[in-house]
Parts: structure tokens; C-alpha cells; sequence
């Protein structure tokens, strides 16, 4: 078979050529960190699709009263555990990770990532990780405790299956690979960027994967800790007590560690989204960011006070009133640099030419839900609000808000915003926007009212509930159910495009200024021909053959 | 033709320093950062079990029988000396003395070894002798149990690094022996010496936790 393609999609032998077999094992074996990028995204699909099966078997169960379509309880229980596990390690953090890996060594002007080896092999250790993490199907043995794992819930007395142990170590295994990518992220901004490029130059998706590396880097080894003494605890029982209180061990301890890491996660999972959204929106407005040095320090105050706020997923569990109080009032802290960002993004559209093409929908359809998102986040920050709305479709409501409006339509809005510089083409701007419209509408229509849900009393977690819910419950799931058929519309269309789309220019969107738009499109195997050079920033508007303004940066 | 010089070009690029150190090394700060918070955070799960109320933590000098602390203390000596023998390595490695350096690296390793046999003897003497519990569920610990759960995860996940780090610091040597690593290459044996002086800056942690507090 022949292969046509150009750039780094082409074959890079001569048997690549003429052999499918030989082209695949080019890209399975690849160190180019634009190609680990495409495979951490198709990784990521088939994950999303994954995690996505299991939130329509939740939501059909629950679209009536009583057990449905589901008979086995214990099934069902495991069913929120496992979704969560799948679109929070295995989707949204891979996603992010697979575009920054092919973006950043571009904006930065860098021929690849410092460590390419490494970056191959933090890939490479996440799809054994997930078969690990989600063996529990195939073995009938579904780890019941949730996607938090608390002890003594997961320890070996209440979790006496296999299928848990082998979660906690698939767990494990995500932890290396994303501080293994967070390593060669810091290298690679630290050390690789061109001459002239200085740290406060760096484009704000660039910015936002450093802050990123950072928070991974401090967070993620904290989880490992509490899932190395997790599974010695699991492994050894009778010997080993950490968090069994039967040994003198602390449940408490657990979720401490455990928030440590997984607060700051959810600025793992929106942080790179704000980059891309900081990106599409100065280029469909074409107006440069408001306000660059704030948005940025913005993203490190978001970052320090991550780690600040961890207890206040622990109101419920009788820590000291003076503790509670002081973890509320940081909570709500962060709710300042969100809201800068929030309000310089609004002003660089603000005056600006907008191009209201698929990704600025997606990042202006962001603003507006991010927005509910984080605001119900205050409200569930106030410890006597939340002792109420604890566990909670509240509080489901509010997370999907921040990672389903935030996280997901932030993805979507760089992956079409980058799509033409990745394969060269363009995707089919009709379908493009179907699919925002029955994104953006269903999102709202699947969660808005959960949280009326959860402020009625309606436990998150439960199989069965009272019949006065069956009407919003049944809203909610029919939401979910286009929702998750919508997004074939996205798959289609990009598999389409990939093949037949408008062929792209490499300044595909013509206001593009960042090193990636000014190279080819796709950019060839270590994407510059010649060493780039950054130009300090001239901020006004000029055209490509106009000198001395964003253009001329890297020549070609 | 064209594009493959433009890719030769390009080869050529990658490792371009723009902090003034080598990516090797940054890497290796960003790594130890990482590994410090995986300790941090079993130091924290210690010192939570220990101070928790109505926890029953032995004095750590009457729960380690005769190997005791004294033999630890020495232990930790050792791979301090380790630690001192390894800046020797870079010191005449930087000085063109590869003989000597080799010598050096070779005492490091025999240095990481000692240390790893030293704690291999007293980890068989607890298990066998101190806390028979461990095997046998006739007995009863004569305090509590999270005393030995902390030690062993933490002098177990210390010992796996020095295990990794004398590995290492062979491949480091083998380097040097066969020529593969010059004079020249000072980064290499520098990045090797960050990642032991790490293990052994963490070891006074977890002694002073685990031994003398």
C-alpha cells in the first residue's frame, strides 16, 4: 500500500513507504513528540468513548425510579468509580498532554521535547495502565469504592477483590507516566526555548503546561505515597495499617493525602484548557491578550493556592471548625485569579474583529459555563452550605460544570483550533458547528438540573431513589444520551477532514502569531528548517508583509 | 537532498541549552523534586500515625533489639562516605584523572552495598526476631503496629532508591572503564551524583524520624 501524506505524517523510511506495517511501527516507536501528541490523542478517544459508555449506562439506570436495565446492584455501584478513573486519568489529562506535546516544542521554538525517549516512554506505560485499572470487567471483580478509593472502604476487608488491587496499581502507573511528561515539559520550556524568547514571552498555552508541570510534579507523587501504603495495606493485612482504623490506623490520613493530590488534579484538568482558550481567543479576536503578565501570574496563584485548599473536601468529616473555616475562606480566594483570567479573556474580545468560527464558540460557550461552574463552586466552598449539599447531585453538578463545560469544551476548542496545523487540512465547519451547538445545549440540559437535584436531597452515588426525582432525572439522562451520540459527529468529522478536508495554509487562520503558525502546516519531522529566532513582541496589529510587527518572528 | 540537510540542521538543535545547564540535568532536578514529595509524603503518613492520640509509639531505641540505632548510625555514616567518595569521582574526573575516578566510583558502589547489607541484616532480624507478628498471628505486638507498617515503607522505599542508585552508579562505571564516558563528560557524572547525594539527604530524614525522634 502507498502512503500519501506530507510533513511528519510522512513515512520516514523507504519500506515505511511501500509497507503499512513498517509506517505503523514508525509511529508506535517514534520519539517526535508531535506524533506521541497524536497518539496520546487517539489514546484518549477511545478512552473518552470508554468513560463515556459507562455515564449512559449510569444515566439509563437512572432515568426511572427502580432497578432498570440493571439488575446486579453491586455492578451499578461500580459504575461512577470507573467513569470518573476513565475520563479523569485516562482522558482529559492524556488529551491535554497529546496537544501540548505536539504545541509546545513548536511555540517555543524547539525541534522537540528534551527528552524524547522518555516521552515515548510515559506514553507507552498508559495503555497497560488502563488495562490494570479497568481489569475489574473482565475478571468480574469491580472495585466498589469509588474513584477516591477511600479507605477503610478500599482496604482488603470491604475490597476483598483483585479487580481493586489491580486499580490502585493502574493508578500508580498513570502517576509515573504524567511525572515522567511533567519532567520533560519543565525541561523542555526551561531549557529549549530560541534565542530571544524569554519566560515572559512564552505563548499562554506554553505557560499554562509549565504551571501544569509544576502542580503534577508537586501533587502526583503525594498520591503515589497513599497508594504505595494503600496496597501494602491491601497486600499484607494483618501486618500493614496505615488507614484501617482496626490497627491504629487513620481514614483521615487517606484523604488528606489523597486531596492533596487530587485538588490541585482539577487545575491539572483545567489549567491547559485555559492556555488553549487564552490562544483561541486572541487569534478569532484578533487582538493580542489583555493583560499577558496578569493572566499569567493569575495561572501561578491559581497553582499556590491549589495546594492550599485541599480540605475542603473533608467539611463532612469532623476536622476543627477553626480548619474548616480557614480552608473556606482560601477556597474562595482562588475565585480572584479565576476571575481575572475570566475578565481579561472578556476584554480581549472586547473591541475585537470576532471570527466565530467552531473553536472560539467553544471557548466563548466556555466563558459563560465555566463561569456557572465556578460559582457553584463558591457556593459549595461554604462549609455550612456544604455540610448540606455534601454527596450531593450538587456537587456532581458543580464538577461536571467545571470539567464537562471547562475541561471538555476547552479540548474540543483546541483541537479544532490546531487541527489544520496537525494534518494540513481543514475540518468541515458545518458539522464543526452542529456539533459545538448539540455539545454546548445537551452539557446544560444533562447537568443544569442536577443541581436542583441535589439541593431536593438527591444522593450522588445511589442506585435507586425517590420517584418525585423522575422527571428531572429523565431530563438529565436523555441530555447525556445525545450528549454522548453528539460527539461521533466530532469523531467523523475529523476522520473525514483528515483525508478529504480544505487544504490548510500554515498560517491557517490567518491571525495566527505564535512560532506553530508560522511553519509549515503539518510541520515537517523536527519542525523548523533552521534555527528560529524570537523577536521581542510589538503590540499592534499588522499584516504579514508589513515589518516590524507579530509576524516576522521566524523566517523561513 | 535539501530537506535532509534541513533535518541534519535540525539534529543538531536538539539539546540546546537556553538556562545555561544541560536538559540531563534540569530533568534531574525536576525528577528529585518529584521523588521528594513521594517521601513527603510518607514522612506525613508517619507523623500522623505517630501523633495521633492514644497511638502507642515505643521508644525506637528498646524496639530494634541488639542492631539497634547503633548499627543504623554507622549505616548512615557509610553512606555518607559514599556520598563524599562520589564528589571525589566528579572532582578528578574534572581534573582528567580517570583512574582515579573509577577508583572512587568503584568505592561509592561498595559504599551503596555495605548500606544495603547492613539494612538486608537488620530487616531479617526484625522480621525473625522482633516483631514475630509479622508471620505469626499467635502473637500479639507488644506496641503498635503502625510502628513497624512506617518503617518498613520508609526504610523499604529508601532502600529500593539505593538499590536503583548503586545500579546506576555501576553503569556510570562501566562508562568509565570501557571510555565511554571522557573527561569531558562531566554532566553525565554529575546528574549521577545529584540522584545519590538525593538518596542520601533523604536518609537523614527518614533516620531522624524513623530512629532518633
Amino acid at each position: 500500500m502507498e502512503i500519501k501524506a506530507k510533513g511528519y505524517l510522512s513515512p520516514l523510511s523507504e519500506e515505511a513507504k511501500t509497507s503499512l506495517w513498517v509506517y505503523l511501527k514508525e509511529w508506535m516507536c517514534t520519539t517526535d513528540a508531535k506524533r506521541i501528541g497524536v497518539l496520546y490523542l487517539i489514546f484518549a478517544t477511545f478512552m473518552a468513548i470508554w468513560g463515556g459508555i459507562l455515564s449512559v449506562i449510569i444515566r439509563l439506570e437512572l432515568a426511572q425510579a427502580g432497578p432498570d436495565i440493571i439488575t446486579d446492584a453491586a455492578f451499578y455501584n461500580a459504575l461512577p468509580g470507573m467513569h470518573a478513573t476513565a475520563m479523569i486519568f485516562f482522558f482529559i489529562i492524556p488529551a491535554f498532554t497529546g496537544v501540548a506535546n505536539f504545541i509546545v516544542p513548536i511555540q517555543i521554538g524547539a525541534p522537540d521535547m528534551a527528552f524524547p525517549k522518555l516521552n515515548l516512554a510515559a506514553f507507552w506505560i498508559l495503555p497497560p495502565a488502563a488495562i490494570l485499572t479497568f481489569a475489574g470487567f473482565f475478571m468480574n471483580s469491580l472495585p466498589e469504592f469509588g474513584w477516591t478509593a477511600y479507605p477503610p472502604l478500599s482496604n482488603s476487608v470491604y475490597s476483598p477483590i483483585w479487580g481493586a488491587d489491580f486499580w490502585v496499581v493502574g493508578l500508580i502507573l498513570v502517576g509515573v507516566s504524567s511525572t515522567l511528561g511533567a519532567v520533560n515539559f519543565l525541561a523542555t520550556v526551561f531549557n529549549m526555548r530560541c534565542k530571544g524568547m524569554k519566560m515572559f514571552q512564552l505563548p499562554l498555552f506554553t505557560w499554562a503546561m509549565t504551571v501544569t508541570s509544576f502542580l503534577i510534579l508537586a501533587a502526583t507523587p503525594v498520591l503515589t505515597s497513599a497508594l504505595l501504603m494503600l496496597t501494602f495495606e491491601r497486600m499484607f493485612p494483618g501486618v500493614f495499617y496505615f488507614f484501617n482504623p482496626a490497627g491504629g490506623g487513620d481514614p483521615i490520613l487517606y484523604q488528606h493525602l489523597f486531596w492533596f493530590y487530587s485538588h490541585p488534579a482539577v487545575y491539572i484538568m483545567i489549567l491547559p484548557g485555559f492556555g488553549m482558550v487564552s490562544e483561541v481567543i486572541q487569534v478569532f479576536s484578533r487582538k493580542h491578550i489583555f493583560g499577558y503578565v496578569l493572566m499569567v501570574w493569575s495561572m501561578i496563584a491559581i497553582a499556590v493556592l491549589g495546594f492550599l485548599v485541599w480540605a475542603h473536601h473533608m467539611f463532612a468529616t469532623g476536622i476543627a471548625l477553626e480548619i474548616r473555616v480557614g480552608f473556606m475562606f482560601l477556597t474562595m480566594l482562588i475565585a480572584v485569579p479565576t476571575g481575572i483570567k475570566i475578565f481579561s479573556w472578556l476584554a480581549t474580545m472586547w473591541g475585537g474583529s470576532i471570527k466565530f468560527d467552531t473553536p472560539m464558540l467553544f471557548a466563548a460557550a466556555f466563558l459563560a459555563m465555566f463561569t456557572i461552574g465556578g460559582l457553584s463552586g463558591v457556593v459549595v466552598a461554604a462549609v455550612p452550605v456544604d455540610i448540606q449539599l455534601h454527596d450531593t447531585y450538587y456537587v456532581v453538578a458543580h464538577i461536571h460544570y467545571v470539567l464537562v463545560a471547562g475541561s471538555l469544551m476547552t479540548a474540543f476548542a483546541g483541537v479544532y483550533f490546531w487541527f489544520p496545523k496537525m494534518t494540513g487540512r481543514f475540518y468541515n465547519e458545518l458539522l464543526g458547528k452542529v456539533h459545538f451547538w448539540l455539545t454546548a445545549i445537551f452539557i446544560n440540559v444533562t447537568f443544569f438540573i442536577q443541581h436542583w437535584l441535589g439541593m431536593k436531597g438527591m444522593p450522588r452515588r445511589y442506585y435507586d431513589y425517590d420517584p418525585a426525582f423522575e422527571l428531572a432525572n429523565l431530563i438529565s439522562s436523555v441530555g447525556s444520551v445525545v450528549l454522548f451520540l453528539a460527539q461521533f459527529i466530532f469523531i467523523a468529522n475529523m476522520l473525514w477532514s483528515w483525508r478529504k478536508g480544505k487544504v490548510a495554509e500554515d498560517n491557517a487562520w490567518k491571525d495566527g502569531f505564535t512560532l506553530e503558525w508560522q511553519i509549515t502546516s503539518p510541520p515537517d519531522h523536527h519542525n523548523f528548517h533552521h534555527e528560529p529566532y524570537w523577536k521581542p513582541l510589538v503590540r499592534q496589529h499588522v499584516g504579514p508583509d508589513q515589518p516590524g510587527g507579530l509576524w516576522h518572528r521566524y523566517d523561513d | 537532498m535539501a530537506s535532509q540537510n534541513a533535518s541534519l540542521a535540525a539534529d543538531s538543535m536538539v539539546g540546546e541549552e537556553s538556562l545555561g545547564v544541560t536538559n540531563g540535568k534540569l530533568g534531574m532536578w525536576a525528577f528529585l523534586v518529584m521523588d521528594a514529595m513521594t517521601f513527603a509524603g510518607l514522612l506525613a503518613g508517619y507523623a500522623r500515625l505517630r501523633w495521633t492520640p492514644g497511638s502507642d509509639w515505643p521508644l525506637p531505641i528498646e524496639a530494634f533489639g541488639f542492631t539497634g540505632i547503633q548499627l543504623t548510625a554507622l549505616n548512615t555514616f557509610i553512606l555518607i562516605c559514599s556520598s563524599v567518595s562520589m564528589v571525589h569521582v566528579l572532582a578528578e574526573q574534572m581534573r582528567g584523572n580517570m583512574e582515579r575516578a573509577r577508583k572512587w566510583m568503584l568505592f561509592t558502589i561498595v559504599g551503596g552495598l555495605i548500606f544495603l547489607g547492613i539494612q538486608g541484616f537488620e530487616w531479617t532480624h526484625l522480621i525473625m526476631d522482633m516483631w514475630p507478628y509479622l508471620f505469626d498471628e499467635g502473637y500479639e505486638a507488644a506496641y503498635s503496629v503502625n510502628f513497624a507498617a512506617t518503617f518498613f515503607i520508609l526504610t523499604g522505599f529508601h532502600g529500593l532508591h539505593v538499590s536503583v542508585g548503586v545500579i546506576y552508579n555501576v553503569i556510570i562505571y562501566l562508562g568509565l572503564r570501557s571510555g565511554k564516558i571522557t573527561k569531558d563528560d562531566t554532566s553525565v557524572v554529575e546528574i549521577a551524583g545529584l540522584y545519590w547525594h538525593f538518596v542520601d539527604l533523604v536518609w537523614i530524614l527518614v533516620f531522624t524520624f524513623v530512629y532518633l525522634i
